[in-house]
């Protein structure tokens, strides 16, 4: 049976800590989660906006168990992106902080600061019976296109994840990501898959809030993006003293290697375990670790397949590569691999386009061991903290507003360049409150033409350090 | 440049804010001024005055005023 439907097993066991000390209990989070999934009746479309917080937890929990389908979205989405997906998608009811901007609609439940919104919208469509879940894979950009996510590989990806984390019911994971990015809700469903305890909080690693609560509530565990762990570095990690904590996990992008095997020491010295890990959205979450056991003789490798899953490489022709340190296109096969995208509401009613096959588009190589390296992506898009973001979507939505622009550069460093001098406040404007793009994730430059090929195709390369 | 419009200074480089908006300038009052953008001003202010916080400082750092005191503490006199 899907998890999620019997955790109530779990009864006065601790299921979530709020920020003010508040425990839910998971016979109080069943109760509660079951009442929301009542009030939105039979399975249907739902918008689940997210945040840090047991109403946000609470709604999700029983949309999955009342067989109602969530899409997770930003409580930071910006009103024009709602509204527009609002229009894609016409989901029956919107789960939104009390004065969310852009949600409209009747209030049917409220729970907390939360409220169930009844939005009138035309259900002419109909969902796939083994759809359970819808997240976004760019958000940064506003792209609607949706991941389609099933009962089975939730269920299957949160097991493997139990398995090779090792988690246990006296666990105490402490948010740093939001819940609706898969690696984010990966850590919530792992945990609460197990009985084990989420500590729920909006502040940040740069907030005393989340140190105070991290040590009064003694969490165990908490989750990294490579940004996150410039953070810590520059907080100087090794010299906290966080003796709870029992490992963390790493994902969302490559920690460089000079991190890694930096980390991995202050890790050993302070008796706690650093698990790096390699994931999509398009995978449910996770598809490789590497055991921590190895972490040092490895450093910089994304490790093996989780458990149940499979990697591979494939060459140019999709010819299968089996000698070590070849390059090639890393391959997972898995029950995690999800059903596959939709770019609106007469999508959902497809079926399983994947297979469990999924090309990951990262291009990597492996050891004479086995362990994975991923070297380098197929296509262009960089991660900036942790998010995804096209390059080509970018460009894109820059030339909408007539800004004529080439985009380029590594992860957490995007460069615009522009051939306008006098657009530059324009698309930095733009991108600020359009997409969330972080200011500090970007640069705008001047350029007097961008370089093109003879058959009009930008030449990248010889954008590179201009 | 004074030690104190170097600290402005710091302030309009890395959070991209006007001079007029800084002395009521909180964490998190401005998007600007997010957990990217706090780390992006700590290491403009360390690099202006060479200098190198203690994490309770970094953390503590919360708004343009309160930045002024913990300057002190590192010797440099605004």
């Amino acid at each position: 049976m899907f998890f999620y439907k019997e955790i109530e097993k779990y009864g006065d066991a601790s299921a979530l800590v709020t920020e003010k000390g508040t425990v839910v209990s998971y016979e109080e989070l069943t109760a509660r989660a079951d009442q929301i999934g009542k009030a939105a009746g039979q399975r249907c479309l739902v918008f689940s906006i997210c945040k840090n917080v047991e109403e946000s937890v609470i709604g999700y929990v029983g949309f999955l168990r009342n067989d109602i389908v969530p899409v997770l979205l930003s409580s930071d989405i910006h009103e024009e992106l709602l509204a527009d997906l609002l229009n894609s998608y016409h989901p029956s009811y919107i789960w939104a902080p009390v004065g969310q901007a852009g949600c409209a609609g009747t209030v049917i439940y409220r729970d907390g600061e939360y409220a169930l919104h009844r939005t009138g919208l035309a259900v002419d469509y109909t969902l796939d019976s083994e759809l359970a879940l819808l997240l976004t894979t760019s958000g940064s950009t506003g792209s609607p296109k949706l991941v389609r996510q099933s009962w089975k590989n939730i269920q299957s990806n949160t097991e493997s994840i139990v398995e090779y984390l090792g988690i246990v019911q006296t666990d105490r994971a402490i948010t740093t990501l939001p819940m609706n990015y898969t690696y984010g809700l990966s850590i919530i469903n792992s945990h609460l898959c197990r009985g084990a305890a989420i500590i729920l909080t909006e502040s940040t690693l740069l907030d005393k809030t989340f140190w105070t609560l991290l040590k009064t509530q003694q969490a165990t565990t908490f989750g990294g993006v490579p940004y996150t762990y410039e953070i810590l570095k520059k907080l100087h990690f090794e010299r906290m003293d966080v003796p709870s904590l029992r490992y963390i996990t790493q994902a969302g992008g490559k920690l460089v290697k000079e991190m890694a095997e930096e980390f991995n020491q202050i890790c050993l010295k302070k008796n706690m375990q650093l698990i790096i890990m390699y994931g999509q959205t398009e995978a449910t979450a996770r598809m490789a670790y590497l055991p921590w056991q190895d972490a040092q003789r490895k450093a910089g490798s994304i490790g093996i397949a989780i458990p149940g899953g499979e990697l591979s490489l494939i060459d140019a022709e999709g010819n299968p590569i089996e000698e070590p340190e070849i390059v090639g296109e890393m391959l997972y096969r898995g029950e995690n691999v999800t059903l596959g995208y939709a770019k609106n509401r007469h999508d959902l009613n497809q079926p399983d386009e994947n297979r469990g096959v999924l090309h990951t588009g990262d291009m990597a190589k492996r050891d004479k061991d086995g362990f994975y390296y991923v070297v380098g992506r197929k296509k262009r898009f960089l991660k900036i903290f942790g998010n995804r973001v096209n390059l080509d979507e970018v460009e894109n939505l820059l030339k909408k507003e007539g800004i004529e622009n080439a985009c380029t550069g590594q992860d957490d460093h995007l460069k615009i360049y522009i051939t306008h001098a006098e657009q530059e406040k324009e698309a930095v404007d733009y991108l600020v409150n359009h997409t969330a793009i972080s200011r500090a994730g970007f640069e705008v430059r001047y350029i007097s033409e961008i370089p093109r090929s003879e058959s009009g195709k930008v030449l990248y390369s010889a954008l590179e350090g201009k | 440049m004074t030690n104190l419009e170097k600290y402005n200074q710091a302030f309009i480089t890395a959070l991209g804010v006007e001079e007029d908006m800084l002395a009521t300038l909180e964490y998190q009052s401005v998007p600007q001024w997010d957990s990217v953008g706090h780390m992006q001003l700590i290491a403009t202010l360390e690099d202006a005055f060479d200098i190198m916080f203690d994490t309770d400082d970094i953390i503590d750092f919360s708004s343009y005023e309160k930045g002024k005191e913990f300057m002190k503490k590192y010797e440099v006199d605004l």
